[in-house]
């Protein structure tokens, strides 16, 4: 990406694409992917709110819609995204409270991060089945 | 206070109190898997389900606007961008609006 600085073309710093990914930058991303994704969910919450105030029939749309695969696979995006941007903001509330800062610690939480959200998006999508069946 | 202390602050505000509004909505929706319109209804409107659901809208939206301006502020470098931010801002007012709006209509309906 290029900025105007002293109106020439100028070349933004840093230059991540030259930098191997590690957990820590690759988390820091995630954290604001997994945000954007869950504002796209929000948006559906909302239109799922509005198809249960019009009635039965847009809302049995909505559930038919939502039990899809198209639907399914969404949803599950949209609660893996969830718990990991719930881990992650837990790991970030820590931080705020300097919690956790030494470089070991971080990995650490990082990786617990990654595991913690691989499971509750498992045990949750379980408990739903369960619950289904 | 400062703007960006405002944020700051307002961003951690908002998480914390999402911590147990989504939780709360997430073990919900789960628990009523294979529930019909009818109990959704009843589950919704109850008054403590109605409290919570403006309150998660409330924080919800919030916290999106903030996030947003953040991701705004690092890639929007145009002259636009205010008037990016005023639609971002807009556009989580309304959704949040029109989110609490069906969540009374439901009830009164």
């Amino acid at each position: 990406m290029q900025s105007r600085a002293n109106g020439k073309q100028r070349p933004n710093s840093p230059n991540i694409q030259i930098y191997r990914p590690q957990l820590t930058s690759v988390l820091s991303i995630a954290n604001r992917a997994s945000g954007i994704v869950l504002s796209l969910g929000a948006v559906g919450l909302v239109f799922w709110l509005v198809a249960a105030a019009n009635g039965p029939e847009a809302y049995t749309y909505t559930q038919l819609l939502l039990a899809s695969s198209p639907g399914q696979i969404g949803l599950l995006l949209f609660v893996f995204a969830f718990f990991f941007h719930l881990c992650g903001g837990l790991r970030h509330l820590a931080w705020d409270a300097g919690l956790g800062f030494d470089l070991a610690a971080i990995y650490r939480s990082g990786w617990a991060v990654v595991a913690a959200s691989a499971l509750l998006t498992a045990l949750s999508w379980l408990v739903s089945l369960v619950m289904r069946s | 206070m400062k703007d960006g202390a405002r944020h700051w602050l307002w961003e951690r505000a908002t998480a914390l109190a999402l911590i147990p509004l989504t939780i709360w909505f997430l073990a919900s929706i789960i628990a009523h898997s294979s529930s019909g319109y009818g109990e959704f209804v009843a589950w919704l409107t109850n008054p403590l389900s109605m409290v919570l659901m403006v309150l998660l809208l409330a924080a919800l939206f919030y916290h999106i606007a903030l996030g947003f301006q953040v991701v705004v502020d690092d890639y929007v470098h145009s002259a636009r961008k205010p008037l990016v931010l005023m639609a971002v801002r807009l556009g989580c007012l309304a959704l949040a609006a029109v989110g609490c709006i069906a969540v009374v209509y439901t009830a009164f309906d």
